[in-house]
């Protein structure tokens, strides 16, 4: 017997500190930090012929004013392009503060340092800039500039194509979005003088990424730079963006300055000075047979990129390997280019890039349906994957530079169960009979398949104290994915310890220093399978240990609620907390339980107190990287009513099936899916990025930018598969971003048949679905 | 260019707390920042998405929609006076943490704020009545749907007694100073005409 909390609905260990009131989020740092505001670039596409800043002068409190001529040595270079590709051609990143040119309204021009940041902004806004306006390119109608092309293939597309008895073609738009956390950005950062190191706290979803980013950059050994994402509220994507300009000028200000500095983004900032994704014009040409399978799909899209491309194609690739779903493609190619346009620049956001993939894929599984006049359902059936057939690999290479074989999953069971949950073969009664009433309701299907975790590492450290507290440590951060607690419960289900006694700290490096990083749907993958080796690691010692001092074997020996026993006879037992004292022999005493490791208590045996190839103390460290990426996969279901008078869509049902292999923790897992569901919804109905000709973004604000309230979002019907990943240890597979990919495909498919009116952009306003019906209900 | 300061006194979960501010002060920055309570979150400055809701003599209202000079006198209870003097969980708090009603958090004060001030008006709110009350409250991470079924929770826990009423444990005190109406309901921060925020301007 263990203590197995592993798959449990366990209360979070986050909860009660955020309930209080006592998180710590950025700004809640800082208290007598100075404050730093931006001028930033009102044009989207302007030379900067001159900054005078003589009006901001005299602002009670200020304290500095820097432009890009202030800024020394690398940080006046541009910033890093952090993910390069063969493909990417003509990459452009931006400068800390804007040289010369600017090519997105919001760009930061000049930094304010002051003693609070309305005494910030006030200097801020005296601050005076010439720019000559140079004619924007906003839209992908008006993008020519190519950053980036590339295309994938698998099986010969134009034979497949030509020997097809039927094909379709298609035209898709999908429109900007944000990820928007309610926590925007920010930065704070401390120069201690006596020590010789930097801190930093960010708001970020890789602290050890912005450590070494700001180290190479400020000219600093790694040694004396430390990063911290403390509590962050919300990131969705942005966050793993970096080194953002601020994150690199503020803890340069602060040492230049010797004073606290600290940047915290305001909500309009967040709209037009942080990042976006989504945007894309797809042009789709499928070949199939009368059956409705599917001979060849040849897809060729637009991706919106904005003004740079620090963080390089990676949403474009996503879109592009993930497109196929679940579906067998005996030919398949896939082109995009990536157009720069003078708006706020493109990295991902939850999905990245897959939203747009299904999206894609299943509009044109469903016109395949449509033009057969078969089943929606049944031509999914007819082309799904086998179980038989995995592992099944693409032929294509994923975001990781790996190939793509999709590593388990049986997607005729979720196909089942998700037309089951919905109740798909009894929809046709309901619908006539909600059209007797005068009622116009229609059903959708979505399907895809998620590439998660994806390498190239992370590591776990694990550790018992003397007194039995287990400290936990990884490298990534957490932005309410309840890491503290899923950690804790792979860690208390291998030690076989209390939960209670395990203690779980993230994104610090100076907990754990190597890392890469909250995304992709990777945490739990990543580490907790790395915290689960570290934990077997530690195990294996504290048995080692006990076992000497037991006079057992260690194969004869088990943990149980933080003791170790010979199994059978739990008389002979050691509390793992004395192996922790054990484990490192003393010569000091310093407290009672430590008087056991004292040179004249322990029993001298040949050899060294320490062996060669131990450590002293009950520690693990390991880490885990994958072969490859593990795919998750998952089917939804929605049924619609359209108000035949104003268009308006209600979502009278929503049903998920998912599958992320073995679930760490149901309640959790859940919730991943009710957020990203909801973000779905809003991807579908509500939320657009309204760029007018100049490049302004209209809407930059949250009375105008439609972001879902609690009347916006459905009631969420969900049913798990559980099919194990092979590829790592806990058999388990991402959940984060899974509820947000399908929304906009099962939406539209839904509405469609409510309305009979095609759907191919998405979102779909009301007044917009009242255009597309002819204006007439 | 110097400002003008201004001594005000703040009730603040029952306990009188005094801060010099200029006149532009928001209540929002002077609870986190001059008095240090930082549980009140903002979310976005322009009053929608319900991150700094506080109760401000009984009613939920933006923090960041009210300078602090207006708020001389009321009486104001944020997140941190929630629990118990000693330390339990408010039955809010627990409901949401029983029902994950929260991810991130960063939203979660101004929802349990929200939540304290529907339950005192309305001890058994209907389904609907719930939805329309949270309704003013943005949350990016968890769909609503645990926040609405820990809403409902906490109902039922605070009808079995545990924990006392939704208005806490310094509730039953008479604001010190008597506060004028003025402005909540009506005046210059009263909700933009046409529900510019919708969970406020409903009622």
């Amino acid at each position: 017997m263990t203590t197995r909390v592993f798959g449990e609905r366990v209360e979070r260990r986050e909860d009660p500190r955020l309930l209080r009131g006592e998180g710590r989020y950025l700004d809640d740092l800082g208290h007598d930090a100075l404050e730093v505001a931006f001028v930033r670039s009102p044009h989207a596409h302007a030379r900067v012929l001159d900054v005078d800043v003589t009006a901001a002068l005299d602002v009670e409190g200020l304290v500095a004013i820097y432009t890009h001529e202030d800024l020394p040595g690398r940080l006046a270079d541009p910033l890093p392009l952090l993910i390069p590709h063969p493909a990417l051609t003509a990459p452009r990143t931006a400068h800390a503060l804007a040289k010369d040119l600017v090519r997105h309204v919001g760009e930061p021009v000049v930094m304010v340092v002051a003693a609070d940041r309305y005494l910030a902004e006030d200097a801020a806004d005296r601050v005076r800039v010439t720019y000559e306006v140079l004619p924007p390119v906003v839209g992908l109608d008006r993008a020519e500039e190519v950053a980036a092309h590339l295309v994938q293939e698998v099986g010969d597309v134009d034979a497949a194509l030509a020997a097809a008895p039927r094909t379709l073609e298609l035209r898709l738009d999908i429109e900007r979005s944000a990820s928007t956390p309610l926590e925007g950005r920010g930065v704070y950062a401390r120069w201690d003088a006596d020590d010789q190191r930097l801190r930093v706290y960010s708001s970020t979803q890789t602290p050890t990424s912005v450590r070494f980013a700001v180290a190479a950059i400020l000219g600093l050994p790694d040694s004396q730079v430390e990063c911290v994402a403390p509590d962050v509220g919300g990131g969705f994507g942005v966050k793993i963006m970096h080194p953002w300009p601020e994150e690199v000028l503020v803890p340069w200000a602060a040492r230049l300055l010797g004073r606290e500095v600290k940047y915290t983004e305001d909500r309009r900032e967040h709209f037009v000075a942080a990042t976006h994704e989504r945007a894309q014009e797809q042009h789709v040409r499928v070949g199939f047979d009368d059956d409705g399978r599917i001979l060849a799909l040849d897809v060729r899209f637009l991706h919106d990129h904005g003004a740079y491309t620090p963080y390089g194609i990676i949403v474009p690739i996503i879109t592009s390997t993930q497109l196929p779903g679940p579906y067998v493609l005996p030919a398949y190619r896939v082109e995009f280019s990536s157009l720069y346009t003078n708006t706020v620049p493109v990295t991902p956001y939850r999905g990245a890039g897959r939203p747009q993939a299904a999206f894609c894929m299943e509009r044109t599984v469903d016109r395949i349906a449509a033009e057969l006049g078969l089943d929606r359902a049944e031509v999914r059936r007819r082309n799904i994957v086998q179980p038989e057939q995995m592992p099944y690999d693409l032929g294509l290479t994923f975001q990781d530079g790996r190939p793509a074989i999709y590593d388990s999953g049986d997607f005729p069971a979720t196909l089942r169960m998700i037309t089951d949950l919905i109740g798909w073969d009894d929809f046709p009664r309901r619908k006539a009979e909600a059209a007797a009433e005068g009622r116009r309701i229609g059903i959708g299907l979505a399907c895809y398949v998620e590439g998660t975790g994806v390498g190239p590492y992370e590591g776990g450290h694990v550790q018992v104290e003397p007194n039995g507290r287990v400290n936990v440590s990884t490298g990534l951060s957490s932005q309410g994915q309840g890491h503290q607690t899923v950690f804790a419960q792979i860690v208390a289900t291998e030690l076989g310890v209390p939960m209670e006694d395990v203690h779980v700290v993230t994104g610090d490096t100076r907990r754990f220093g190597y890392a890469v990083g909250t995304f992709a749907s990777r945490a739990a993958v990543m580490s907790g399978n790395a915290i689960a080796l570290a934990a077997r690691e530690l195990r294996a010692k504290a048995l080692r240990i006990a076992a000497d001092a037991l006079e057992a074997s260690p194969d004869d020996l088990e943990i149980v609620e933080g003791i170790v026993r010979v199994k059978g006879s739990p008389d002979a037992a050691i509390p793992l907390r004395t192996v922790a004292v054990l484990s490192n022999p003393l010569r000091y005493s310093f407290s009672e339980e430590s008087r056991a490791a004292t040179q004249f208590s322990l029993p001298v045996r040949g050899g060294p107190p320490v062996p060669r190839g131990e450590a002293p103390g009950l520690e693990g460290r390991d880490y885990y990287s994958p072969e490859r990426s593990t795919f998750a996969n998952g089917m939804h279901a929605a049924i619609v009513e359209v108000d035949p008078e104003t268009a308006d869509v209600t979502i009278l049902r929503y049903a998920v099936v998912h599958d992320c292999g073995n679930l760490i923790n149901p309640m959790i897992v859940e919730g991943q899916i009710h957020g990203g569901v909801a973000q779905g919804v809003a991807g579908a109905l509500y939320e657009r990025m309204a760029y007018d000709e100049h490049g302004q973004l209209q809407n930059a604000s949250f009375m105008d930018f439609l972001m879902p309230y609690a009347t916006e979002v459905p009631h969420i019907e969900i049913a798990h598969l559980e099919t194990p990943s092979p590829l790592n240890p806990l058999g388990i597979k991402g959940a984060g971003e899974a509820g947000v990919i399908p929304g906009s495909a099962v939406l539209a498919a839904a509405i469609e048949d409510a309305t009979g009116v095609a759907i191919a952009r998405m979102p779909v306003s009301p007044s917009e679905l009242f255009e597309l019906q002819g204006g007439s209900a | 260019m110097t400002e003008e300061q201004h001594h005000i006194t703040l009730h603040v979960n029952g306990v009188p707390r005094t801060a010099t501010v200029p006149a532009r002060r928001l209540l929002s920055d002077a609870l986190r920042h001059d008095l240090g309570l930082t549980g009140t979150h903002a979310g976005c400055e322009h009053g929608v998405c319900g991150c700094c809701t506080v109760l401000l003599d009984g009613e939920p209202v933006r923090s960041c929609l009210l300078l602090a000079v207006t708020a001389q006198g009321a009486a104001i209870r944020t997140v941190e006076g929630l629990a118990g003097p000693d330390g339990a969980l408010h039955p809010i708090q627990r409901a949401f943490a029983e029902c994950h009603g929260l991810q991130c958090g960063f939203c979660t004060p101004g929802f349990l704020m929200t939540t304290a001030g529907l339950l005192d008006r309305s001890p058994a709110p209907t389904d609907g009545e719930i939805e329309e009350s949270m309704a003013g409250n943005l949350c990016r991470c968890t769909g609503y749907q645990n926040i609405t079924t820990s809403v409902r929770r906490a109902a039922e826990l605070l009808a079995a007694g545990q924990g006392g009423d939704p208005a806490g444990p310094w509730a039953g005190e008479d604001p010190q100073e008597p506060v004028a109406e003025a402005p909540l309901a009506a005046g210059p921060y009263a909700p933009p005409p046409g529900g510019g925020v919708p969970g406020e301007a409903r009622r």
